[in-house]
């Protein structure tokens, strides 16, 4: 059953959310963090029948994702987290956040604190025009996904897959899942020690689990 | 500000000489001003916190829209301090507006096309309820300072009799500012399973020593008044019309943000050119003041004032053992839609953030919007378009979980 109250997104064009839409359960709890405009809590809502929630730093963002009918509070995935109970959802999603956080690990122990399941996706700098981009121009790679200079954007902990895949080692998190693409086209299922998928992916998404 | 702001909870009241009656000095006249009236009888008591049963009493109340044949579709919304049930009508001693008529009517936020709204005048209150102006049946004469001191709880298991005695089980949604937000809250914590949706809106969890502070001077205010008398000046035929006033006016200050009375007044002197050297009211500031507090005792009590303002220092939410506002809302399936405005200093954005943050430690359906506004306090009565389409969102969407037919659909 769809809520007639809440629009749905187009997600032709963000293979990332589709995918990520497809990996949480239906009638699951979820909650987005940092769920910008509400795109993804509105599409998991009505596709999925999902009991959404998402935290949000802008308030901006907040006041659209309330006014679409989502339940949005403001809040800073670096401190306030920590209000959540254990175990208080099925999943808990980090879409293309958390290379803005000031504390990935803190934040990461966090979600796997929260969530049943994790969903992380950020974007690989491990991609190989990032490498070149950095090799041959000498300057922080700007690139279809990272498209602010230095000083705009507001990444500030970029990691490579296998960084993030040895944090995930150092947390003792189990990988259900990983894939590589391009958030606009399409991502495929990749083994997460692949050096080749760590050079060739633009974008990735990790399925975890506490063990 | 014009003389039109609503301010807390009421448009602006005119003054005796246009033709305003004296509503509260004659308390079996109020009841002309009541809308209607539900009487519980003696076997119908109000047991109150302190201890004390209240009884007889009676609630006066307004209705807006109709009742659907589930009962399903019923808003509730609570009035602040100094507001009452004229909520969406004009007001009937005053003649202005109804104090929330930009949220409430045909094609508003709250919809009374789709909606059934009933709004009452709390438990102590002055324009119908049974408050320390009514008649003590045990004495014949008005109760004063013998009516029981009463508390936010208090208000709202009144409220919940007036709703049992209207045929309806539980509400779609319960919405208000300020005092308002507090009844709200407390309803969701006495009667989680009466309420469906929580809208509560520029308010906290508890009584802050600042607020309490300001409180305190208001009531100091009208009970130095000498024509106070104790609480029994009905017995005098006389109203502490001076203390009421003060108390008005200081309390007004905290409704309004300092940003806002820099806008419309700062320095500007009032229908004069120079400073008079002397205590008139050279300000502009100073002028609006006097007229808040003078119009204010046209229509209010202040012995009302003092008890509905020692309710408000009384309400914490917290448990008494562990002094966790969480637990208040443990297993809680409410959906909450906490409201704050940014230049709201007498019930600010950190208010509004604690009880998110415990709604979060219960994991409950909570969402929260602080809206951009200079206003202050009063901004939750003022014209604020972001208020209006967040909870529009908020109370659409509660609707369709709540199987309520969109407005202008189906049956």
């Amino acid at each position: 059953m769809i809520d007639p109250m809440i629009d749905i997104p187009s997600i032709k064009d963000r293979a990332d959310l589709a995918l990520i839409v497809d990996l949480v359960k239906a009638e699951s709890r979820a909650l987005d963090v940092g769920c910008g405009n509400g795109d993804l809590l509105a599409t998991l809502t009505a596709v999925k029948n999902v009991d959404g929630r998402g935290l949000e730093l802008s308030q901006a963002g907040v006041n659209a994702c309330v006014t679409r009918g989502l339940s949005v509070i403001q809040g800073d995935a670096d401190k306030d987290l920590s209000f959540y109970p254990d175990d208080a959802f099925d999943y808990v999603i980090l879409s293309q956040t958390i290379q803005a956080t000031h504390r990935p690990r803190y934040v990461l122990e966090e979600l796997l604190r929260i969530g049943r399941h994790v969903i992380v996706s950020f974007p690989n700098f491990g991609f190989w025009k990032v490498r070149l981009f950095l090799l041959w121009q000498g300057r922080m790679p700007e690139t279809e996904s990272l498209n602010q200079p230095w000083y705009e954007t507001p990444n500030i902990h970029f990691c490579t897959i296998r960084d993030f895949v040895i944090l995930c080692e150092e947390l003792g998190v189990h990988i259900d899942g990983a894939y590589a693409g391009k958030h606009g086209q399409s991502f495929k299922a990749i083994t997460p020690h692949n050096q080749w998928a760590n050079l060739l992916a633009e974008d990735a998404i990790f399925l975890l689990r506490r063990k | 500000m014009s003389e039109n702001t609503p301010e807390n909870g009421h448009p602006t009241a005119t003054g005796p000489e246009n033709g305003a009656h004296d509503a509260s000095a004659d308390p079996s006249s109020v009841d002309a001003y009541a809308g209607q009236i539900a009487v519980f009888s003696a076997e119908q008591p109000l047991t109150l916190e302190c201890g004390e049963n209240l009884s007889p009493f009676q609630i006066a109340y307004q209705t807006y829209g109709t009742l659907n044949d589930e009962r399903s579709n019923a808003i509730l919304i609570c009035h602040a301090l100094t507001g009452d049930q004229h909520v969406a009508n004009d007001h009937p001693i005053t003649g202005k507006p109804g104090w929330w008529t930009k949220m409430v009517g045909p094609g508003r936020p709250i919809d009374t096309d789709r909606f059934f709204v009933i709004c009452s005048n709390v438990i102590g209150g002055c324009l119908g309820t049974t408050g320390p102006s009514a008649i003590n049946p045990a004495t014949g004469k008005p109760y004063g300072l013998d009516f029981p001191v009463i508390t936010i709880r208090d208000m709202v298991r009144a409220q919940a009799m007036l709703i049992e005695r209207l045929g309806i089980d539980s509400l779609f949604a319960v919405i208000g500012g300020s005092m308002g937000g507090m009844q709200v809250l407390q309803w969701a914590v006495t009667y989680p399973d009466k309420v469906f949706a929580a809208i509560p809106i520029a308010t906290a969890a508890h009584h802050s020593s600042q607020n309490i502070a300001f409180h305190e001077a208001g009531r100091q205010a009208i009970m130095s008044d000498s024509d106070w008398h104790g609480g029994a000046y009905q017995d005098f035929r006389v109203r502490p019309h001076k203390g009421l006033a003060v108390a008005r006016m200081i309390a007004h200050i905290t409704y309004m943000s300092e940003q806002a009375l820099q806008r419309k007044f700062g320095r500007n002197l009032q229908d004069r050119d120079a400073f008079t050297y002397g205590f008139d009211a050279d300000f502009q500031i100073e002028s609006y003041l006097r007229h808040q507090g003078f119009t204010f005792v046209d229509r209010f009590d202040a012995n009302a004032y003092l008890y509905i303002t020692r309710a408000m220092d009384y309400y914490d939410l917290r448990t008494e053992e562990e002094h966790l506002l969480a637990d208040a809302f443990r297993g809680t399936e409410t959906r909450f839609c906490v409201v704050s405005f940014t230049s709201d200093w007498l019930y600010p954005t950190a208010e509004s953030r604690h009880i998110v943050n415990a709604l979060n430690a219960v994991a409950a359906n909570v969402s929260f919007v602080e809206i951009e506004s200079d206003k202050g306090h009063d901004a939750f009565l003022l014209d604020e378009p972001e208020m209006f389409s967040t909870l529009s969102g908020f109370i659409n969407s509660a609707a369709w979980q709540r199987g309520l037919t969109p407005a202008g659909e189906g049956a």
